[in-house]
């Protein structure tokens, strides 16, 4: 039986958790008595709160430990993936702000609800049983539900909001279902002695074929959060239902939470059934790289091909695992970064053309801004040559990362099939730059985003150039993880 | 000094930058500044040339420094006699175009000078790496500049044109990457050098030739892959155009001398007569396709497919030639010298200089004539030569290189390859040889259409002959076409310890022993 104890010295390693869920009360009560005139700082509090949280996460980077009876676990991953969600989810508000003023949907629960999904991505990230990895995914997922409704008068938000509920659902549905048969056949909520169940030799075939089944519905309910194919159907259509900024971050940081469930689960609770799981892995993302590139050709609206991007992104980010090291799974993680650094500059290119009562979001928006404003024009094209992994930006050595690793393990054909659908995917990453560039329309374009976002975006933009030039850092990061 | 290839390499680029900064709104400025860094990217590349030791066919102008180190990536770069020639083309084109470009462009000219810089360092870049990832990011990345000359400055169908380029070598090289990885894996390095010493079975060394090919006979290009380049060409300005048939072609044949003959020796010898085969073809029949043309850019892009058919025949006819003994002695198969296997292999980097030259002139002659019609087509022409005879003159000699007339430099290569040839096979060497009336004839009936004859365009009575401008650059083309048609001996001997040390590499044997 387990057997729970409570050490108030262990509170420390929950530190950042913790803090988040003070100021997340904190501010939300700040908002609900301030006057009007005191409510912007809301967004700079909650800024200043996932800085410090971000911080406090930093600091925490180094140290190890089990806590709350073998619930919640603190390791290098955890508090590396904790900092970057916040890093990321801090850039991300920036350009949400932008959007929000523009299109009068500036709401202060807005950037409430998105902290309560960090808080619960944090939670998945340290998740170290079933239990506290289901409570974060829902925590997070529930609170992007709403997040996606706070455009309430928008039919097509709701819609999505409902469709990504609906789905989402069942997807919880089916992972829960997949843990509670691991949980009927190890005995235990525990990953730590999921774990050593998986691998003790005396299973019978009974417990195997428990285990497995177990296994699968985990694997489902994990590609369905992300996104891979044949359980895509929800992203094309929420990402292009949601305002641009809940479809922002959609893509962005829930990716790295998704990531961490997988690796909690699959590679620390279930590493013995590798040889099960990579199987599946390799027939979905293959899917996902095929689907993804393909569909996304004949996209018109850029919120939806960019869906259908990540989903061929995806596709990538599971190569990395059906290789089964410590190299390819870092591979993964790099790519993943990579991916979220790029997705955030993409569609911060996409916000900053947004203006009072403009809704940027067709491809053909993106008409005469090489020459309204060449430097988002170079952003933007970074970005997209970056996507379709040309070098020297930082999603060519993402790519190089995974192809690596995936030849390395003997899949060369698995390779080929990728770098094929790399080249087909390039057809619409060109599209956007053709837009930009090629046609001859002279339409006015007027990007009239505050001076924050534009530095932010540039800075953005910058990074996936220097990190190109200089990605050893970030690749042995993302290996020393595992 | 040390880091001489470094500097080559980053000025354009850094350069770039600042003319970008200076924007297009400051014009003048941006285009003197543009020449002036082209210009002395090209003196400081001389240097390469006169501090050049000709008798070693090792790395020279060596740089290396850690760049990735979990995959034991090296920032790498180091010349030979193969590539330097190459470089010191690559700045002297770049010089030309931007030249050419001066009052041509008026639409975005800080963007359109820059855009040659940054693929200037980069093309320096491909030609100078040592290690196999440089060499890609170098070679994949100089794709973007291109992409966006064609798209932006090109003609009616730019679009069609500048992604067809892009989406086609792109397709071609990422099979490349994968056999660069695949290498990787078996050799742990990715240096090129590694490369060369690493044992590989027949079938591995087949896959891996035939993705290099893949990539490097899309660039040439060689038929049946050619279909990109007349669209591009046509499409492309002038500059675009130049820097394309005078440079990034060069960069496929190079890919042969650099990968594909040391690194699959075993496979390049059995599968070397597909590859004439197909040079063959492009000689001959792409060569009658020439003669068909209306349109005056066309007919020279097919006219640079068919002459970069001689440099991969060079290439490959030399295992025709020699083979390598069993005690590491060279035999003769057809009983051919081996100097004739060198005359094939410096035949065909003769060629691909000589063509650099001829066609970024005949290009340049186009584009003095569209800039004044905006036509390309051959029928608006006729009887040029009665109101620009300076230039028809220049238009003239051009022609007669691109036919191959001796004295010219379009002369040497080709007769090169040819006499290598012969000694492989009569046949290999006698459809080669028909290119000298093919090429005569699609060359010559072109400059009588054009430039000869009564005038019928009245438009074309008050064309005015070239400008001091226009003067210079073909003066110097001229100048450089005849230098390399009567005097090669210095470029042949830049390349000669490197060719020889090439021929061995790819004649000895990589196949595992078997015992």
């Amino acid at each position: 039986m387990m057997n729970f104890n409570f050490n108030v010295a262990e509170l420390i390693f929950a530190l950042p958790e913790l803090f988040l869920l003070f100021a997340i009360s904190l501010i939300l009560l700040f908002d609900l008595f301030v006057s009007q005139r005191l409510k912007q700082f809301t967004y700079y509090l909650t800024q200043l709160a996932l800085l410090i949280t971000g911080f406090l996460a930093f600091n925490l980077i180094g140290e190890n430990a089990t806590i709350f009876s073998g619930t919640f676990v603190l390791d290098s991953l955890g508090s590396t993936f904790k900092v970057f969600i916040l890093g990321f989810a801090i850039i991300a508000l920036v350009y949400t702000r932008h959007y929000l003023k523009a299109h009068d949907l500036l709401r202060n629960e807005y950037f409430i609800l998105a902290m309560m999904s960090i808080l619960g991505m944090m939670v998945m990230v340290s998740g170290h049983s079933l239990l506290t990895l289901y409570l974060g995914l829902e925590i997070m997922s529930l609170s992007l539900y709403a997040l996606i409704a706070t455009a309430r008068d928008r039919a097509s938000a709701i819609e999505a909001a409902l469709k990504y509920f609906v789905l989402g659902a069942i997807a919880s549905g089916l992972l829960l279902y997949g843990m509670s048969m691991i949980y009927g056949i190890s005995g235990s909520l525990d990953i730590a002695q999921i774990s050593s169940f998986a691998s003790a030799s005396t299973l019978g075939s009974q417990q195997t074929l428990i285990l497995n089944f177990g296994l699968v519905f985990l694997v489902i309910g994990i590609a369905f959060k992300l996104g891979a194919v044949p359980f895509h159907m929800w992203v094309p259509d929420v990402y292009q239902g949601s305002p641009t900024s809940v479809t922002m971050f959609l893509s962005t940081v829930p990716k790295i939470a998704a990531i961490a469930l997988l690796i909690r689960l699959l590679i620390d609770g279930l590493g013995d059934l590798q040889h099960y799981w990579a199987d599946l892995f390799m027939i979905l993302a293959v899917l996902s790289i095929a689907i993804g590139s393909l569909v996304a050709l004949t996209q018109t609206n850029i919120k939806r091909m960019l869906a259908y991007s990540t989903i061929s992104h995806i596709g990538f980010v599971l190569l990395g695992f059906v290789t089964g090291v410590v190299d390819g799974y870092g591979a993964a993680v790099f790519y993943v970064l990579a991916y979220i650094l790029m997705s955030l500059a993409a569609f911060g290119s996409i916000i900053v053309l947004n203006r009072k009562g403009f809704e940027a979001d067709q491809i053909s928006d993106f008409q005469g801004l090489s020459k309204h404003s060449p430097w988002f024009a170079l952003i933007m094209l970074v970005v997209m040559l970056s996507m379709a992994g040309v070098p020297p930006f930082i999603g060519f050595y993402s790519k190089l990362f995974i192809l690596q690793q995936v030849v390395a393990q003997g899949y060369v054909i698995l390779a080929i099939a990728a770098v094929i659908f790399a080249v087909i995917s390039a057809y619409y990453y060109l599209q956007i730059i053709k837009t930009m560039y090629f046609d001859d329309v002279d339409k006015e374009i007027l990007v009239s985003a505050p001076l924050d976002m534009k530095v932010v975006l540039s800075i953005n933009g910058i990074l996936i150039l220097v990190v190109g030039l200089m990605p050893s850092f970030w690749m042995e990061l993302s290996v020393s993880l595992f | 000094m040390d880091s001489l290839l470094s500097i080559l390499i980053w000025l354009p680029i850094l350069g770039a930058g600042s003319v970008l900064l200076i924007g297009n709104n400051r014009a003048q400025l941006a285009r003197w500044i543009s020449v002036g860094i082209s210009v002395l990217v090209f003196i400081l590349s001389i240097n390469l040339f006169l501090d050049f030791d000709t008798s070693t066919s090792s790395m020279q102008f060596v740089e290396k420094a850690s760049w990735i180190a979990q995959f034991n990536i090296f920032y790498h770069l180091g010349v030979d006699g193969i590539s330097m020639p190459l470089i010191i083309l690559t700045t002297f084109s770049t010089i030309l175009v931007i030249v050419a470009g001066w009052e041509v462009i008026n639409n975005r000219v800080a963007d359109y000078m820059a855009a040659f810089l940054i693929m200037e360092g980069l093309i320096i870049g491909v030609f100078s790496s040592m290690d196999a990832i440089l060499f890609y990011v170098f070679w994949e990345s100089s794709l973007v500049p291109m992409l966006l000359i064609i798209g932006v400055w090109g003609g009616q169908n730019r679009v069609y044109a500048s992604i067809k380029f892009f989406l086609y070598t792109f397709l071609g090289s990422v099979f490349m990457l994968v056999s660069l990885i695949y290498m990787y894996n078996l050799s742990g390095s990715f240096a090129i050098s590694e490369m060369y010493t690493l044992p590989l079975t027949m079938v591995q060394q087949s896959w891996i030739f035939w993705a290099f090919f893949l990539a490097f006979a899309v660039k040439v290009p060689m038929f049946p892959v050619h279909t990109w380049l007349p669209d591009a060409h046509v499409q492309a300005p002038t500059g675009g155009s130049v820097i394309l048939a005078a440079i990034m072609l060069k960069m496929g044949g190079y890919g042969f001398f650099r990968f594909s003959l040391p690194i699959t020796p075993d496979a390049s010898s059995s599968f070397a007569t597909v590859v004439i085969v197909l040079s063959l073809i492009a000689i001959v029949y792409i060569g009658f396709v020439a003669l068909v043309q209306k349109d005056m850019k066309k007919l020279i892009a097919y006219s640079s497919i068919s002459h970069m058919g001689f440099v991969t025949l060079g290439v490959f006819a030399l295992f025709s030639i020699m083979e390598m003994g069993v005690n590491g002695e060279l035999i003769s198969i057809s009983g051919g010298s081996i100097e004739s296997a060198y005359l094939g292999l410096e035949g065909a980097m003769v060629q691909m200089i000589s063509h650099g030259f001829i066609s970024a002139a005949m290009f340049l002659v186009v584009g003095v004539l569209y800039d004044r019609l905006h036509s390309r087509e051959i029928s608006t022409y006729g009887g040029v030569v009665n109101s620009m005879p300076k230039f028809t003159g220049f238009a003239v000699l051009f022609a007669m290189a691109n036919a191959g007339l001796p004295g010219t430099s379009g002369f040497v290569g080709e007769f090169m390859v040819i006499l290598g040839a012969l000694q492989a096979n009569f046949w290999f060497a006698f459809l080669a040889s028909m290119t000298l009336i093919i090429g005569a004839a699609y060359t010559l009936w072109m400059v009588k259409r054009v430039f000869w004859g009564a005038i019928t365009n009245p438009e074309v009575s008050t064309l005015s002959d070239i400008n001091s401008r226009e003067f210079g650059i073909l003066v110097i083309l001229a100048i450089a076409v005849l230098w390399m048609g009567l005097y090669p001996q210095p470029v042949i001997e830049v390349m000669h310890a490197s060719i020889v040390n090439l021929l061995e590499q790819a004649l000895t044997t990589k196949l595992p022993v078997l015992l």
